[in-house]
């Protein structure tokens, strides 16, 4: 099995298996849990204790929503475009992921700017800085931010993200930072709009 | 006819082309190329169908197209 080098980078983590990733969920929810049910239990009281103290509790209630909206839109952000190279730069390397992708997978790309890729720990979707991990199931999304160093057209800094994942898909986890782990349905009201195409597909395929 | 090319500001360019029962010279360049672009901090990958690459530290002269790609990191 073909080891992903740049995971020598980052020796001191531990390898991303499946139990890892799922106890690195738990982590995050309960992390979420803990940002969220004090703000709740706050406005519960506040209420409670007098009901004209509602505007304070309905602060409280939108802190509660917004903490885990703002997580989830750092996850989103590992797949927003970047900025374009010059036309004929940008063809080429189009061209050259269209041939590492199948015909499905051209065409979602072509429509969302994300590769889909089937892996062993979920369905990944690859765009040019960051990935989306869309664990069996369908229902958790983990967003990895992990790029390539250099001014690169959109389509090479994809590829080169794809072609490491294929390489080993829990190096490829490992080398890459986790900028949220969460509900699928959270995370999909942060997308771009087009993006959601493509994470509806994923999460389908899960 | 194999092809080595690297991801670059350019989409990519081919640095070398051979057929493996081809012109010797050929295949000396593109090896030379080969070793290079690895020590200049590449890796090589070959795609091995959809969902599948392997890295080559050696040129496969039996492959079809080589890539270089350069190291990803976590952002």
């Amino acid at each position: 099995m073909t080891v992903l080098p740049e995971t020598a980078a980052v020796h001191w983590r531990p390898r991303i298996d499946p139990a890892r990733l799922r106890r690195r969920g738990r982590g995050w929810t309960l992390s979420t849990l803990a940002h969220t049910i004090p703000f709740l239990a706050t406005a519960v009281l506040l209420i409670a204790l007098e009901p004209l103290s509602f505007p304070v509790a309905a602060i409280a209630v939108v802190h509660a929503w917004g903490i885990p909206a703002l997580y989830a839109n750092r996850g989103a952000n590992v797949v927003r475009p970047r900025p374009r190279a010059a036309a004929a730069p940008e063809h080429a390397a189009l061209g050259l992921l269209g041939d590492l992708l199948g015909h499905e997978g051209r065409e979602l790309h072509s429509r969302t700017g994300l590769a889909l890729e089937h892996g062993r720990l979920g369905v990944w979707l690859v765009g040019e800085a960051g990935a989306l991990l869309v664990r069996p199931g369908g229902r958790r999304v983990d967003c990895w931010c992990v790029k390539v160093d250099g001014e690169l057209p959109s389509g090479d800094r994809t590829a080169h993200l794809l072609l490491a994942l294929r390489e080993d898909e829990q190096g490829f986890a490992t080398v890459a930072n986790l900028a949220f782990s969460g509900a699928g349905w959270r995370l999909r009201r942060r997308l771009p709009a087009r993006m959601r195409t493509a994470l509806d597909a994923a999460r389908a395929r899960a | 006819m194999a092809r080595l090319i690297r991801m670059d500001q350019a989409g990519h360019t081919t640095l070398a082309e051979w057929t493996a029962n081809g012109d010797d010279a050929a295949v000396e360049a593109a090896v030379a190329v080969f070793r290079e672009q690895l020590d200049a901090g590449y890796y090589a990958v070959v795609s091995a169908g959809e969902g599948h690459a392997e890295q080559v530290r050696e040129l496969p002269l039996d492959a079809e197209l080589v890539i270089l790609r350069r190291p990803i990191a976590g952002g």
